[in-house]
């Protein structure tokens, strides 16, 4: 059946089972948007392109589907960069799709364009500039499958306006052709026996476990071979909710403001395995201090993730289910007593790290203390709320004194570190987990960069929970010129911003404001009552409150700041 | 270390980009890079030539397969290979010092293409070390211009170069 690339485009979604995109409109869009007008899917018009990719972005992590998002030529596809970048740093499985001028008119400087494929290029897993309407259903399921296999990342589909006009035969039938794409899922024996075997000699063990074993859906298999061998479990920053955070092995999160115990045991550790995770700076500290006398595995999808920093003496390419799986299938081949006394006091010792210096801070009953907010949140929704964050020491914070129990709870922009992600992608993760409390735990900063969002939220009823930790600074900036420049405190103090309740009351929904302590469980429950617009909560919070322990730019893990 | 990399790409929009932009976006080093169709033309070849310790020299591969429409990868350098390079050269050649240079260019097996009065197109292929002590040597009658293919590389024995697969790769590398 002939059909235009447009009706094509919106029946491989289909088949897909894409039940929701997130686009903006514009000239040479114009067709598909008339296709998606019938359409049997939700198609939410954010307010600014920024606002819908960061959306799809939290969609795709609250659900573990694909994101779909949509922008015109030129600057509707600018205004998607961000977006992919951000996507593309923390591997999440998006399909953006572009407009783009007709082909005659491709590289003439037309109206509104932009060489989209070539400003991506470094930020995305992969790409297409489609040239035939024939092509259209293979490159779309090509995309799907690139984004969401292997290690997930952002596809970008550049779409002409004369290809997406024109008819086409060819059919969605779930044709790929990708030779140079096969990702390795198995482990290889050999490497998993030897992880056994030295793992079995290790006398002060750690896992270190990161957003892969969220990606793979691998927390059932890692709590069993934790629980099996008592091996403590430390996170990365994007694995926390990866591992229960009440677990009796679980040590906390490490890096730059992880917690004592963590840096410490990364830091003392003999045996490190690693689990889909990179070894990222923030996580590392300064990298001769990191893991000193530590061995370690490392298991990963991407090849390239291993000994890309640190060198790795036992790499298993794989998915982190399937490898985690194999070896609990090992596990009875080894023996586990070798040890058995060091380990004991491994594990006491981590303990007493994490009895001496938990994450902590100065209560107060006069002024509201930001992490005091969080530990709140924290309480009223039982520990079971998707939490999304902005960039700074809200962000720090929520990681802190959330107390993750699931994974795909925790939604943070990670590697790019995006200010404005948080709250487009909390309105995404509620789309897909209605079921949900999603809050978005912002700074006022963030906040202000993508807040032309509450009208999405209301347009759609979306019900999420914005709770800024109002400082009126940009603090985490203010807290290192603080420590690093002398308390100047240039350009990071954000003295005028709106009231936060008239905005929201200016865009009909409601605004909920905590002076005191003694208010600030009310208005979060009030909060909680309300499930068909959002709500914005403005936290005024001690002003220049640091977030601590802090491991500063060059010092290694063990080389901790704290607070008073 | 200075390593070859041979790169079976498929025939596809931008991929020489992808290639060319993972190199200078992840700061790695390139001396040359040269591409053609193989025998089947849904696919090319590209050389590049390189610099980097091993720990680089891992990464580019690794960064490199990663790419969807790379199919194989090889560092030629682990392997007997040959190695070689075109280059086109024009020199200063009144009829004054022709016979000299003549004489050069067939020590080193070069052809004489274009000729005026004044001067002469040699084209002449080697290895690298090769073509420099030609440069070298035509140095004093005046180079006009020099333009090289960069380097091209093949493996020795009956295997295609990039006949190892990603699967072989890694499993050697385990
Ligand atoms: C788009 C973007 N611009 C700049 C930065 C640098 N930056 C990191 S944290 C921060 C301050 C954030 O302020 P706010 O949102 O109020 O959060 P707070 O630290 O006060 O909790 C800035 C400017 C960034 N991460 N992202
Ligand atoms: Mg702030």
């Amino acid at each position: 059946m002939s059909r235009t690339g447009a009706e094509a485009l919106v029946e491989c979604l289909k088949k897909q089972k894409v039940d929701v995109v997130f686009g903006y409109p514009g000239g040479v869009l114009l067709g598909i948007y008339d296709t998606l007008f019938d359409a049997d899917i939700l198609h939410v018009l954010p307010r600014h392109e920024q606002g819908g990719v960061h959306a799809a972005d939290g969609y795709a992590r609250a659900t573990g589907k694909v994101g779909v998002c949509f922008g015109t030529s030129g600057p509707g596809a600018t205004n998607l960069v961000t977006g992919i970048a951000n996507a593309y740093m923390d591997s999440v499985p998006l399909v953006a799709f572009t407009g783009q001028v007709p082909t005659a008119l491709i590289g003439g400087d037309a109206f509104q364009e932009a060489d989209i494929i070539g400003i991506t290029r470094p930020i995305v897993k992969h790409s297409y500039l489609v040239q035939n309407v024939d092509d259209l259903p293979k490159i779309i399921n090509e995309a799907f499958y690139i984004a969401s296999t292997g290690r997930p990342g952002p596809v970008v589909i550049d779409l002409p306006k004369d290809v997406v006009a024109s008819k086409t035969k060819a059919k969605c039938n779930g044709e790929i052709n990708l030779p140079g794409y096969n990702p390795t899922y198995e482990g290889h024996p050999l490497q998993i026996k030897k992880l056994l075997k030295e793992l079995s000699e290790a006398k002060k063990p750690v896992i270190y476990a990161g957003g892969g074993v969220i990606i793979s859906g691998a927390t059932d298999e890692l709590v069993k071979l934790s629980e099996q061998l008592s091996i403590p479990v430390v996170n990365s920053f994007l694995g926390l909710g990866g591992f229960p955070s009440a677990h009796e092995n679980y040590v906390g999160w490490l890096g730059m403001h992880g917690n004592y115990a963590s840096n410490m045991a990364m830091t003392e550790t003999d045996f490190i395995l690693a689990i889909g995770t990179r070894f990222s700076d923030r996580s590392t500290g300064r990298l001769d201090g990191f893991a000193p006398n530590a061995k370690i595995a490392h298991i990963d999808i991407d090849p390239a993730s291993i000994s890309k920093i640190v060198k790795i003496d036992i790499p298993i390419v794989g998915d982190c289910k399937k490898v985690l799986n194999q070896i609990n299938q090992y596990i009875d081949k080894f023996n586990w007593d070798k040890n058995r006394e060091q380990r004991k006091s491994w594990i006491k010792q981590i303990k007493v790290w994490n009895t001496e210096r938990p994450f902590s801070y100065k209560k107060s009953d006069k002024v509201i203390k930001p992490q005091f907010v969080v530990e709140e949140i924290c309480r009223l929704t039982d520990g079971e709320a998707i939490i999304a964050t902005e960039v700074g020491q809200n962000q720090m914070w929520a990681g802190q004194f959330y107390k993750f129990k699931h994974p795909r709870q925790f939604i943070s922009s990670g590697g790019l570190g995006t200010m404005g992600f948080g709250f487009p992608a909390a309105i995404g993760a509620k789309l897909g987990r209605p079921d949900k409390q999603v809050f978005d735990i912002a700074g006022d900063g963030s906040f202000l960069m993508n807040m032309q969002e509450i009208c999405t939220a209301v347009q759609y009823r979306v019900g999420v929970k914005v709770a800024i930790l109002n400082n009126k600074f940009l603090g985490m900036i203010r807290q290192w010129q603080h420590l690093f420049f002398n308390k100047r405190y240039s350009y990071s103090c954000l003295e005028c911003q709106p009231d936060f309740i008239k905005l929201a009351e200016a865009y009909g929904c409601v605004g909920l404001r905590a002076e005191k302590p003694s208010e600030v469980a009310d208005v979060i429950s009030e909060s909680l009552k309300i499930d068909d617009k959002p709500v914005l909560m403005d936290f005024r919070v001690d002003r220049e409150e640091n977030v601590y322990p802090m491991v500063a730019a060059g010092a290694a893990l063990n080389e901790m700041i704290f607070g008073e | 270390m200075r390593h070859i990399i041979s790169v079976l790409v498929e025939n596809h929009f931008g991929v020489l980009s992808r290639v060319a932009g993972l190199f200078s976006g992840r700061g790695y080093n390139i001396e040359s890079l040269s591409v053609g169709v193989t025998d089947d033309p849904k696919y090319s070849i590209m050389t590049i030539v390189t610099h980097g310790d091993d720990k680089i020299v891992e990464q580019i591969i690794k960064q490199l397969r990663k790419l969807i429409n790379t199919i194989r990868v090889r560092d030629v350098t682990q392997v007997e290979h040959i190695e070689r390079e075109m280059m086109l050269v024009k020199v200063h050649a009144s009829p004054k010092y022709r016979a000299e240079i003549f004489g050069i260019v067939n020590t080193f097996r070069g052809k004489i293409i274009d000729l005026t009065s004044e001067s002469l197109v040699i084209e002449i292929t080697g290895t690298k070390d090769k073509n420099k002590a030609f440069i070298d040597v035509l140095e004093v009658y005046g180079i006009i211009e020099v333009v090289r293919t960069g380097s091209v590389a093949i493996a020795r024995g009956s295997k295609s170069t990039t006949e190892f697969t990603k699967q072989d790769i890694k499993n050697q590398e385990e």
